[in-house]
Order: C-alpha cells, then structure tokens, then sequence
C-alpha cells in the first residue's frame, strides 16, 4: 500500500484497486526501523545554544526532529515539515535555515542557535524578542520563533535593513494571521530605527 | 470619557511564551507511556470500505491498536463523523492506528489490507445539480429544511445552462427569505445592474496542523488541543470523548490560528481520546500539513447572480441575490443568509430578496472561515457599487456615504435594529486620512505597462453577543485574578476584555492577574472566540463580574467597618468610607474578611443563573477570596455590528497579469478602542486575508478524479511578505456604543471583507471598470480579458483549473 498520497500514486492505487495512507508522518519519534550498517556515528554531540548535547539521531532525521523531540526545545515549530513555511527557523553558524529541511547529522561542527537560545540567564529577553513584545508583533505566534530566528539572523549581517530589505529577508516566514507589518515594525525597532 | 485601562495599549501575558519559544502548543505537550497514532485516510473522493483486514497489522511489534469507525459512536450524516465507512472526500480518515511511534504506525497502515467500492462523486455543486448529476453523499446533493437534513434536488437542463449562462435564475431555492416590495423598488430604480459571479473556496490552512493529546487519570479525561475557544468547548467535546463535562480537563493555552476552523470541537479532536481510552495509555495525533489541508475546514464557494437597483440619487434601492452554496460532503452552510445580511445592512435597500441553494460537493469538508458569506459578497457587491456610481455620474465615497447604515440602521429579513452605526463618520475619516481626493485622480494612471488603480471596499460582520458569564477573585494578598474562558486565538482578546473589569474595579494593571487557557485553572463560561463578538461580549461579561466585586467590597466595608453599604466608595485598590477617611480596608483586607464571611462573598454560593461551567469554576476558587461572579443581563437592542473600510491604490502590469499593492489603510467602525495595538494586528492581519481572497487563495480539484491539486501552503498561497504593502496604515472611528460599558463593539472579520472588497474595486478601476464578478483575480483572468479572450475556465468554474 502507499504512503504517500499523488497523483501517480493514485491513480496506480485505482488501477490495482489498492488504498493509499494518508501520508508521511512527522517522521518516526523513536528508534524504529532497521539499523543501517554505516550507524556507526548515530550519538552525536551539537553545538546547541551553546551548550554540547549528546543525542542518538537516526541517519534520516531532520534537526527540527532533533530538537523537538529528543531535545525537548518544542519553540522550534512544525508548521508544514516540508520547507515552505518558516516556522522551524534557526541559525546555523549564525544563518537562518529551515529545521526541518537539515538532517541533524549535517549540524555536526556547528553551532545551532534556537528560539530557547536567546533569552538571557536572568531573564533579560534578547534586543529582537523584546521589540516584538513592544509591537504587539504576534498574533497567535506559532510562527513567532521562526520569525525571530530570521529577524536575528539578519541583523546579525545587516544591523541597519531597511524596511525593504527586512520584507525581502523575512519572506521565506509565513505568517497566516497576516502579522507582517507588525513584525516588520519589530524588525526596525529592534535595529534601532523605530519611528 | 476617560478610562484607566480603556484605550491604551498593555502587554498581553501569553506573548512572553511566544517570543521565548515557551509557548505551549498542543502538539508540545508529551505524557509518560504516550504513544502515537497516524491515520488512514481515503484516497477517493466517494466509496465504500468493502474489506478491512487488520490482522497483519495487529500482528507487528511495537503496534498497540487499531481505531475504526466501528468502534465509535455511530454519527448521523451529514455530521462528521470521527472516522467513517464511507468516506466523502479525499482524506476523509478512515482508520487510525496507535504506535510505539509513527513509522512503526505508519508501516502497519501499509499492512491493512483494505478494499473500497467507488461512488458517485462531484466537485461542482452545478454538476450535481443537474437532471442525472452525481449525489456527493448516498443520502442526496443538498442540505437544507429546517432543520437542515440531505435531501436530493436536480434542475431542469435548461434550468442550469440558463444559470450558467448568467440568466435570471427561475429554479427552485430551497433557502429564501425577503423583505420589501422587490418589484416596485427594482421599478424606481434609475439604474439596474445584473452580474452572475463565483467565490471559489479555499482552505483555513492555519499555521499549527491541529494536532491532540489525550490521556486518562482518575477517571477524567485530559484533552490538550487547538482551538479558537475554551470554555465554549466543555459542553460540546465532553459528549464527544464519552465524559461529563465535570470530568473534562481541556488544555488550550494557545492557538496557532483558528479563521473559523476551530470554533468548535472538531471530529478528529476526539480521536485521541477513545484511543487513550481503549489502549490505557496516552495517545498523540499528530497532523500533517496535508492532513490539515484535509480537515482543516475551507471557506464555503459561492456560484450565484444578482440583480441590483440604483436610485438617481445613488441609494441601493432593491437587491435580487441567488446563490449555489458549494458546501462540501459535510454539515456546513449559512454563508448565503449572512451574505443576504450583509447586503440588507451595509447599503440599506428598501427590498431584498434572498435565495440559495447549499449543495454538498466531494472537496474538503467547509465551514466559518472570516466573514463567512459576508466577504464572498463585498468582493462582487462593492465593485458594482462603482459601476453604479460611474453609471449615476457620483464618486465613488460619496455613494457609499449616501447608502450608509446609521444607528437607525435595519437588517435581515426581520429588519431589525443595530446597537449603534456610524459608517458616514467612518468614510469620512478614511477619505481624509488617505487623502481620497486626490488620489482617486490616479485612477488608470499608465506607467510603461503598470496602471494605476484605486479602490475602496467596505466589511460588515455582527460583532457582538450577551449572556455568558464573568468571574473575578481578589485574595488576601490584594491580586485580582480576572478569570477569561475566552480562547486565545491570537487577538488577546481574551486579556483585553478583562480590561472592563479592572477599569470597573478602579486598580492598577500592576495588581491583576490574568487566568485563562485550561479548565483546571476555574473558568467562567464564556462565548465562542469568533464571529468577532469576543470584545463586545465579554466586556460586558467582565464588567459585570466585576460590578459584583465592587458591591461585594462595599458589603464586606460596611461589616467589617459600620454603615451602609452605600456609604462606601472605591479606588486605589482599597474600598472606603466616603465620610470617614479613616474607616477602609485595602483590597487584600476586604478578601480576608470575605473568607470569614463565607457565602456568596467567598463564592461558596453563587447565583443561580450562571452556567454549569462557571458553577464548577466559582466552586474551584471558593474560599479563597472574595468572589465577583455574574451572568451578563445587560440591555442590547440589537444586532451589534462590525464595519471596517480599506482604501487601497495597486499598480497592475497589464503585460503580465500581476499587481503590486502600493498602499492600504483600513478604517475600524468598531466602537470604542479598547486597545490599540490589538485593533491595529486584527485591522492589517484581516487585510492581509483579504488580498489573499482576492487575488491567490482557491480550491483546484481535477474533476475527474476528484483530486486536490493545492494541499500545501505553496500551491494554497496566503500572501507573504512580498504580496502585501510594507506599510499599511490604520485608523478607527472610535464612537462609543451605547450598548456595552465600554462602548466597544467586533472587528475581526470585517476587516478581512473591506480589503477583499477594496482590491477587487481597484483591480477593476485599473482595467476601465471591468467587472470580474469572481475571486480570486488571477493574472490569467486578467490577461484573458485583456485580450479579449474568453475565460481559461469556464462560466462560473469552481473549484477547477
């Protein structure tokens, strides 16, 4: 039977008079399946948020499952799992990159920067979180950690967009509720150009 | 008047959790011993199960069980059912099964061994609608009666080509409703114009898959969802799972994005539940973005023709309005009477006449999706409100203005009042503040390929309700707990309406803490979170929470103290004797002594006309503080209503069929401004959902399979960053109603239906008046009629290439 409902599948499903499942999952949340012969590397230690964390990953597992599931840090979203919307954004050796698009083993020798990572010990929120509070820049905020990924990636190597370039960096991030205006208001405030 | 709280912005609490990643979503939530369930769903648009063969499955390590529609309760169609035998759409779950962890799941799903019988099926309501057309579900094509019920109903073939081609349709409407003399207001009319159009649907596709966590303990169902709602949900989710409502713990503490598809309880949301039941043990669901796409709800599709009267004055003077709704296999539908509505305020004409036909289809299953049926309608009535005027040599504001609702306003066909209305103020403002004078001479400007188009649209939604419950707690150690059952669906309303209560209470924002988002933490019953009615709603509610407090305080004042409980006043966090400075309690002493008291001071008893919900929450929290709890029997007289006007200039490249959208301003009519920075996200987010509609979002079914073509954000295509203006400004009328404390009426849904609207009138004034009479605009349909070509789709094509 299928597990991936297409076209082609389908129709090759209608014509052996077959069913197809719904589709593929989030990926498996444990150690399922058969363990290829070249695992050998499966515990690996990541650079995250600054601190080293060891984790078992399978050869196939994205980061966003990493870091969601076996990691517990649950601000890096899943809203589509398959590169269109943003909501898994984190900073790779400080670039913006969909979580859920990189395969954890390709983390290995660099720093990974999420949402969790920001917030100061004391509390202090981080320059681009606390502008987004100011701005009311959040409707429901699923997409939220997404966006603050990509707002501090961007001030990271632009300190000074302007309005435009902000739009032009952000657009790979989705927002449902239509927030852009207001995150874009956080984006300016954040780099110190709030009028 | 000046208020404390009332109009100035503040920080919702939920909105650390946002930006830190700390926020709780449904599918973040884990349990010990939690496994997972995937679905099977249908692969055919309409069929049978024949043979189901599980054994295989069962038989793999690391599977713990299966789900089928016989093991839940029986559904009567057209409810949906949580899984079914006959599934009605592609994606329509069929089975579920419960793993160690989703590959495991998932492999046993290829093992089923799973046969289904092939039915009749249809992705255009006007195909089933013909003499020998398919029934999208055995029991028949439409929905309709009172109570609504599957009935079967088929046109004449003349009936239907005379429809499709744009003729007065004369075939029956099982929906109809009308006031005034049609006839003799269509006979003063000047001008008369008749359009046939269509709004194709489009998926809610919010931004969280709507995933679910149950579990079981002690008796009590633990339910962690999504939805738009909180305490709305008990009474509906708690038949679902097979629970009391007492034994009911819901947990939605956030919502990643509602739009109408989570109002309510929804069929999967229980699937967990019976699972965790069956297996003992906690079960995830975890939805897929082509699973959302699925069940995630779809606006209702409009194929349909109007006929529309004009005074030589410019007043609206009588609307004829025919309507095919496309409902998908499920109970759905509304959408027509509320576009009916919408005209009947809006433009006030002196008769109307309403008809619909709400035909069920194999596309996914619709329901609320923002201004249902009154956006479908603002995007085809406002661009013939320009042709109107350009016909009746008026301006385009003015004969806006001439037809606006006042607070004497009537609607519906029952003609009834309105709480308040000002939307001559409204266009006013916005006229002024966009400088509508002089940008209107833009109109048709041509640089290179790009022209030059301004529009202006108006929304219109009731925004407002009455009847449910507030609760507010102040403890001995001076707090004010202001409990919400509202939802947290990404307005924060649920935290701005409990600005009422803090205002009425005379404190500082400081001393208040917000209780909300899980029934555990004792919420008071409280209005769905949609339909734009929160503000209205439940400021009320909390005003009057809080007005119990208040007199509450004085009671406990003048037993504590001496005198009448008259004689006491309140501010600054302590009740006081107007006379004698020197007799008062601070508010946290007033708690104290409402504890002694007992009673109905520390809710240990309450009123008897609050909810069941709320008498559940008040005994939760009784004998911890004084108790302000109150159901809202305050006055309304009338359908409160929500207005919203967008003014929007694009640039459209006639060589390549796009547009750019230059600049947008949306004007609230929305009563008071409760807080600003909420009003002005909800202003530019429903504006956003408006391009949208108009120009990218639509349903694409291959009719001869059945089969979406569109099921992930890409192919759906909300707008980005790039389709939306960089800055879009917003402004409010900012008149009181009379009707709530805080003069606060609904905004969310108009603001959607003026921008559709507005888009659609600039898109038209762009290309000479042309009136596309469909949403969405896209740059094919625009370079067809720019070359003079017929349509690439068909008359009234929905939900097709």
């Amino acid at each position: 039977m299928n597990v991936k409902l297409n076209r082609r599948r389908f129709i090759k499903g209608v014509i052996a008079s077959g069913i197809a499942a719904g589709t593929i999952g989030h990926g498996n949340a444990a150690a399922g399946g058969a363990r290829p012969a070249e695992a050998v590397d499966r515990l690996l230690s990541l650079n995250i948020n600054g601190r080293t964390r060891r984790v078992d990953v399978l050869p196939q597992e994205t980061l966003a499952h990493t870091l969601r599931y076996k990691l517990g840090l649950t601000g890096t979203k899943l809203g589509c799992n398959r590169g269109e919307c943003g909501a898994c954004t984190v900073l790779i050796d400080d670039v913006p990159h969909y979580a859920c698009s990189m395969l954890t083993h390709n983390a290995r020798g660099k720093t990974v920067l999420t949402v969790e990572g920001l917030q100061q010990a004391d509390g202090t929120l981080h320059p681009v979180q606390q502008a987004f509070v100011d701005e009311l820049a959040p409707q429901c905020g699923f997409c939220t950690p997404g966006q603050i990924m990509a707002t501090v990636g961007l001030l990271r190597v632009n300190p000074k967009p302007t309005r435009e370039q902000a739009r032009h960096s952000l657009s790979g991030n989705l927002c449902r509720c239509g927030a852009y205006d207001h995150y874009l208001n956080a984006v300016m405030r954040a780099s110190g150009q709030a009028t | 008047m000046t208020y404390q709280h009332i109009g100035k912005d503040f920080t919702p609490p939920d909105i650390f959790g946002k930006v830190t990643g700390k926020a709780k979503y449904a599918e973040d939530f884990t349990a010990d011993g939690m496994c997972y369930a995937r679905l099977l769903v249908s692969p055919m648009p309409h069929a049978r199960v024949k043979k189901l063969d599980l054994k295989a499955a069962l038989a793999m390590d690391g599977v713990f069980g299966v789900l089928t529609a016989d093991n839940l309760p029986p559904v009567e169609a057209p409810n949906g059912g949580i899984l079914t035998n006959e599934p009605v759409f592609i994606g329509d779950p069929i089975l579920a099964v419960a793993a160690v962890d989703e590959k495991t799941a998932e492999d046993a799903i290829s093992r089923i061994d799973i046969e289904l019988e092939p039915l009749p099926f249809t992705v255009n309501p006007t195909d089933s609608l013909r003499p020998a057309g398919p029934n999208a579900r055995e029991e028949g094509n439409i929905y309709a009666g009172s109570p609504p019920q599957v009935g079967e109903l088929h046109w004449r073939q003349d009936e239907v080509e005379r429809f499709l081609a744009g003729g007065q349709p004369s075939a029956e409407a099982p929906i109809e409703w009308q006031y005034g003399d049609l006839e003799a207001s269509f006979d003063n009319a000047a001008v008369i114009l008749t359009e046939s159009f269509v709004t194709t649907g489009y998926a809610h596709m919010s931004m969280e898959p709507r995933s679910v966590m149950s579990y079981w303990e002690n008796g009590k169902c633990f339910v962690y969802g999504s939805t738009q709602s909180q305490s709305f949900i008990i009474p509906f989710l708690a038949p679902m799972v097979g629970v009391a409502p007492e034994n009911l713990v819901y947990v939605s503490e956030y919502c990643g994005g509602g739009f109408g598809s989570k109002i309510f309880p929804y069929p999967i949301m229980a699937l967990p539940a019976h699972f965790a039941k069956k297996l003992g043990r906690p079960v995830m669901l975890r939805i897929t973005r082509e699973e959302e796409y699925y069940i995630g709800s779809a606006r209702v599709g409009f194929q349909g023709w109007i006929k529309a009267g004009f005074a030589a004055d410019g007043r609206v003077s009588a609307v004829d309005l025919y309507i095919v709704q496309d409902l998908g296999p499920k109970r759905a539908g509304g959408d027509a009477s509320s576009a009916g509505g919408a005209v009947s305020i809006l433009y006030q004409p002196e008769a109307l006449r309403l008809r619909s036909v709400p035909v069920l289809t194999n596309t996914t299953p619709r329901g609320a999706q923002r201004g249902p049926g009154q956006n479908q309608i603002a995007a085809i009535f406002e661009p013939m409100m320009d042709k109107a005027a350009q016909e009746l040599g008026l301006d385009r504001v003015a004969i806006r203005r001439i037809n606006a609702p006042d607070s004497n306003a009537k609607l519906n066909a029952d003609q009834g009042p309105v709480t308040s209305a000002h939307m001559a103020e409204a266009l006013d403002l916005g006229a002024k503040r966009w400088n509508w004078a002089e940008k209107a001479k833009r109109s048709g400007r041509r640089k290179g390929s790009k022209v030059t188009g301004i529009g202006i649209g108006q929304g219109y939604h009731a925004a407002g309700t009455s009847g449910f419950d507030g609760l507010v707690r102040i403890t001995p150690d001076g707090k004010i707990h202001l409990h919400s059952g509202v939802g947290n669906l990404g307005t924060y309303s649920y935290a701005s309406t409990t600005r009422a209560a803090a205002e009425a209470l005379k404190c500082d924002w400081s001393q208040c803490e917000i209780v909300h988002g899980r029934s555990a933490a004792h919420l008071p019953w409280s209005s769905y979170q949609a339909g734009s009615v929160t503000i209205f709603t439940h400021t009320r509610a909390n005003h009057v929470a809080a007005l119990d407090a208040v007199a509450k305080l004085k009671e406990v004042a003048a037993a504590a103290l001496g005198g009448q409980a008259g004689d006491y006043d309140i501010d600054g966090q302590r009740v006081f004797h107007r006379n004698r400075a020197s007799r008062a309690l601070s508010y946290g002493e007033a708690a104290a002594k409402a504890i002694e008291m007992g009673g109905k001071y520390s809710g240990d008893e309450v009123p008897e006309d609050i909810h069941d919900v709320t008498k559940r929450a008040v005994a939760g929290i009784a004998g911890t503080g004084l108790v302000g709890v109150a159901k809202d029997s305050l006055p309304m007289r009338g359908t409160v209503p929500g207005f919203a006007i967008g003014f929007v200039e694009i640039e459209l490249d006639v060589e390549t069929g796009k547009h750019e959208i230059i600049d947008y301003l949306a004007v609230g009519e929305c009563g008071t401004v409760v807080h600003p920075l909420g009003l002005a996200n909800q202003l530019r987010g429903g504006g956003v959902w408006g391009f949208g509609m108009a120009t990218t979002e639509r349903h694409v079914y291959d009719p001869q399979n059945g089969l979406p073509a569109n099921v992930g954000f890409y192919q759906c295509k909300p707008p980005t960053y790039l389709d939306v203006p960089s800055n879009m400004d917003w402004a409010a009328a900012d008149i009181p109603d009379p009707d709530n404390p805080v003069g606060a009426r609904g905004i969310g849904e108009p603001a959607m239906g003026c921008a559709v609207a507005a888009v659609m009138c600039a898109l038209s004034d762009a290309l000479g008046g042309h009136l596309f009479n469909r949403t969405p605009v896209t740059p094919d349909v625009i370079l067809s009629h720019i070359a003079g070509l017929p349509p690439t789709s068909g008359p009234l094509a929905i939900n097709t290439f």
